[in-house]
């Protein structure tokens, strides 16, 4: 059985739809990749999943239980953790303090400060200094480490690598990579299409709110993704 | 957007002009009130304009610049404090009643950019604080006895009567003068750019709306006025008490007043001083519970229906008397419209964002690709 | 030496001011909320206890332990029923509610206590004048002193209570940003409410040592809100210790005023907090156009 299943969610800003009517499931220990185009729903499709956006129709169930009217604080426990675009940490609040206010109201599980310092050793020196001082690629690894105190069962991650230096984007990467390695289960929205399909076991295309393609990870190229990210095919479509 | 949805702005309706005709001709019958009406009905009537007065004057503070003021009634007292220290040197009563206001008013383009720098709750309580200072300053002053208070004697010129007519005559001339500056500031330029200035200061500001400026001349406004009803009420008792002018019951009243006809709305402020005077008339201020009904009352409007009586009417039925803004209108009857009107009604929107969606779905209407 | 009295004096009276602020300071540091009735609910507790202590004889200081905790409840439910409706309309709708609360509070006090001016002095024996000698003649209140001990202890506690409890780290994360909160398992509803609860309570204590300093009414409310507010903004909105500082130079001020004249006491606050206003945008407007170097350097 799948641990996330969508069915036919729609989400909206006042009458903006920005979600129509998306479904797809995500397995455990998978690794779903969602590209698409800036405005594509991505961020407002995660919030819903996470419970910081209210859906207008369809339903979200999570290791089989209909979360759809559980409110955010309440999901998490459930299992569900996100990190949101834009990092969007506790500037007046120190990193541990971060960490420490996350971990407070999560689940219990492997990850405790120390471990989530042994995956993110950059933030040891930086413990005590307060979030918003932090460079991008630390403050990444915080809100991912935020995430982790929480011992999630799905990782929701929207578009970790944004504003990053290359540098750092290499070693958020690299620390994904680990998690993925012992079993995560990660739903990732990322603008790079080719980081995408290092990463994931499978990927899904969004446009103008709606998942146009889905594929195993192996089995779709660079080229057929680009396509349905800038909706080519509804394009070709259109003038034929 | 679709290209051939297109609809049109308008800013006057038939109803809306008729709306103004019957005003006029209210004014001209009310001009004629002391002629008319008996004595008691002419000192009620004079009553109630100043509460129009005070209820216009605080709904272009609050519910246009955003300014809520929880110390109106300094000027409300300066403006009477004024006048009698006028009177007192000599200057004859009612042009005493007229400059003691405009004194009041003027007086507050020193304080204003201090108080205006401040925001939301600050302003308030900031405002509050400008209000007990003139009060306590103004008790310092010898010619008003302390608390004991002092009176307009050079009224005691004026026989009762004659007295009567004029100040009535004064508190028409005073509100429709009032009135009619608001409606035309409003209408304006200005009613444009405070407004963005509530919805959003920062944003204002980006696209160029001179923040200060707006907010500063509805200040002096508001000043004025609420001092002019604080001379007119002088007037009407002659007496002043330091007390009872400087006291916050004002700010409940206006508060009262334009929360239950419609804050933001410029037919609103007018029904709701109009319902607050009605039901001082009929229920009599009968002290304490009569001011804990008021307290519940706003409570129960800022909560429930924030727009007031009005501004749900308004909403409901798509009615503007005395529009200070612009209305969209669908050239015809087309489809989209009660199509898009169900869709609005059938949103949720999450409840942290209430307000600006309502905004953004109105404006989407006429934009739905079909 | 009455000027090192009344100096000595102004600093304990700003105690009870920062006592009395230090929930007004902390609703708005973390809902936003500045509560036109929180000098209101200060009276409320103060007749609350009054009533206790009148009616069965108990000290006040020991019918705090019923009054304190129900005025928790009180801030608890009000955020819940009232506040939390109020913030969804936007900045000033809590204003409006607020202010309508406190005519309520006022009048229904009024129609309960009557008009007259009472004091808890009474009720606490000699506590109320003891004082205590230091070298050079000076007279220190034991009551005063009390205050300002308790005021330093609550901020100060206050403080590590919000630093290194898991439910102040809560308070401070929702009141930075609510919807992230949630999205680490922080209910905002129930910490907001928690937030009230602790706010109202800490001016319910203000409120019964205004009442064993000296006479309220159940219009003394709005005075007190001014006073707190006036120490908030003094010592910089949103912390603390500028709280305590706030307090003391408001209380100085007013001490010194009263020797000036009777009226001098509220005259000389209500002056330094508009000096100290202007000061600060003055200061921030000078800022703003590149400091003081800026100017100078441009003049030549
Ligand atoms: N808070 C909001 N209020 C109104 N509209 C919004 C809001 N957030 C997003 N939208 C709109 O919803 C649509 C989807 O936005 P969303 O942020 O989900 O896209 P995205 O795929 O994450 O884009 P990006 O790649 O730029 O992050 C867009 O049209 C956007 O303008
Ligand atoms: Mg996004």
């Amino acid at each position: 059985m799948s641990l996330l299943a969508v069915e036919q969610l729609d989400a909206r800003h006042g009458l903006l739809q920005a979600v129509r009517g998306v479904t797809f499931t995500v397995a455990a220990g998978e690794t779903l990749a969602l590209v698409g185009a800036n405005g594509a729903g991505k961020t407002t499709l995660l919030r819903t999943i996470a419970g910081a956006h209210r859906p207008f129709g369809g339903r979200i169930l999570f290791d089989g239980i209909d979360v759809t009217a559980v409110p955010a604080y309440a999901r998490l426990r459930t299992g569900i953790a996100l990190v949101p675009e834009g990092r969007r940490l506790f500037n007046g609040m120190t990193v541990k303090e971060n960490l420490l206010v996350a971990g407070a109201y999560g689940n219990s599980g492997p990850w405790t400060l120390d471990t989530v310092l042994d995956a993110f050793p950059l933030l040891r020196p930086r413990l005590n200094n307060r979030a918003g001082t932090l460079s991008g690629g630390e403050q990444q690894a915080t809100a991912i480490g935020r995430a982790l105190m929480t011992n999630p069962k799905l990782l929701l991650l929207d578009e970790v690598s944004l504003g990053l230096a290359p540098i750092a984007v290499e070693a958020v990467y690299r620390s994904l990579e680990a998690l993925i390695k012992v079993g995560a289960t990660i739903l990732l929205v990322e603008q790079d299409i080719g980081r995408a399909l290092g990463v994931a076991t499978r990927v899904a295309c969004m446009l103008e709110g709606r998942i146009i393609l889905a594929k195993d990870a192996k089995d779709v190229t660079r080229e057929q993704v680009t396509e349905a990210y800038f909706g080519l095919q509804r394009a070709r479509r259109v003038t034929s | 957007m679709s290209k051939d949805s297109s609809f049109i702005v308008e800013r006057s309706t038939r109803l809306s002009a008729a709306a103004g005709i019957a005003a006029a001709v209210l004014v001209v019958v009310l001009a004629f009130g002391p002629l008319l009406f008996s004595a008691n009905i002419v000192d009620s009537l004079t009553t109630l304009f100043i509460y129009l007065i005070l209820s216009v004057m605080w709904n272009a503070l609050a519910g246009y610049a955003g300014l809520v003021s929880v110390g109106q009634q300094a000027f409300f007292g300066l403006g009477a404090y004024f006048a009698i220290e006028l009177s007192y040197h000599g200057v004859g009563v009612y042009p005493a009643l007229l400059l003691g206001a405009l004194l009041a008013g003027i007086l507050s383009l020193p304080i204003s950019p201090l108080m205006l720098r401040l925001r939301g709750g600050e302003f308030a309580i900031g405002m509050w604080v400008v209000a007990e200072l003139a009060h306590l300053l103004v008790v310092l002053d010898p010619l008003i006895n302390g608390e004991t208070g002092a009176s307009l004697i050079a009224l005691n010129a004026f026989s009762p009567d004659h007295r009567r007519a004029y100040n009535y005559w004064m508190a028409l001339a005073t509100a429709v003068m009032l009135l009619t500056v608001v409606f035309m500031l409003l209408r304006g330029r200005l009613g444009a750019s405070v407004q963005a200035i509530r919805d959003d200061e920062d944003a204002a500001k980006s696209v160029g709306v001179r923040v200060l400026a707006g907010k500063r001349i509805i200040f002096f406004l508001a000043a004025f006025g609420c001092a002019l009803a604080g001379t007119l009420w002088l007037a009407t008792s002659i007496t002043f008490q330091p007390n009872t002018y400087f006291g916050i019951q004002w700010t409940a009243y206006m508060i009262f007043m334009v929360l239950v006809g419609g804050l933001g709305t410029f037919e609103g402020a007018i029904v709701g001083g109009v319902i607050f005077f009605l039901i001082e008339y009929m229920f009599g201020a009968t002290g304490v519970w009569y001011l804990i009904g008021l307290g519940a009352t706003a409570i129960v409007f800022a909560l429930f229906l924030p727009r007031g009586l009005w501004g749900t009417l308004e909403d409901r039925w798509r009615i503007r008397l005395l529009p200070v803004g612009y209305s969209l209108r669908m050239p015809s009857a087309d489809a989209d419209a009660p199509d898009a009107a169900a869709a609005a009604r059938e949103r949720r929107p999450t409840p942290a964002s209430l307000d600006k969606h309502d905004i953004a779905a109105s404006n989407s209407i006429p934009a739905r690709p079909r | 030496m009455i000027w090192i009295t009344q100096l000595l004096n102004g600093v304990l009276l700003g105690g009870y001011y920062a006592l009395l602020a230090c929930g007004l300071s902390f609703m708005f540091g973390v809902m936003r909320i500045i509560n036109l009735a929180h000098g209101d609910l200060a009276i409320l507790c103060a007749c609350v206890v009054f009533f206790i202590a009148d009616q069965t004889g108990i000290s006040p200081f020991v019918a705090l332990i019923v009054a304190l905790p129900l005025m928790a409840a009180i801030g608890f439910w009000l955020q819940r029923l009232m506040l939390e409706r109020s913030l969804r309309g936007g900045m000033l709708v809590p204003l409006l509610t607020t202010f309508g609360l406190a005519i309520v509070i006022e009048n229904g006090l009024f129609e309960y206590f009557g008009a007259d001016s009472r004091s808890l002095a009474p009720y606490i024996g000699d506590f109320a004048f003891d004082s205590w000698a230091i070298p050079g003649n000076i007279y220190i209140g034991s009551l005063a002193l009390l205050i300002f001990a308790v005021a330093v202890v609550l901020l100060g506690g206050l403080k590590l209570f919000l630093t290194h409890t898991s439910l102040g780290r809560a308070i401070r994360a929702t009141a930075e940003d609510p919807d992230t909160a949630g999205l680490v398992g922080i209910n905002a509803r129930y910490v907001y409410a928690v937030a009230a609860a602790i706010a109202v309570a800490s001016a319910g204590l203000a409120g019964v040592f205004l009442a064993m300093r000296e006479t309220f009414s159940p219009y003394s409310g709005p005075t007190q809100l001014i006073f707190a507010f006036e120490a908030v903004v003094i010592g910089g909105i949103g912390s603390l210790s500028g709280t305590l500082v706030g307090g003391i130079v408001l209380g100085i001020a007013q001490t010194f005023g009263a020797q000036i004249n009777p009226q001098g006491f509220l005259i000389a606050g209500h002056v330094v907090f508009l000096v100290v206003l202007a000061g600060r945008l003055a200061a921030g407007a000078l800022q703003a156009r590149g400091g003081l170097h800026r100017l100078f350097a441009r003049r030549s």
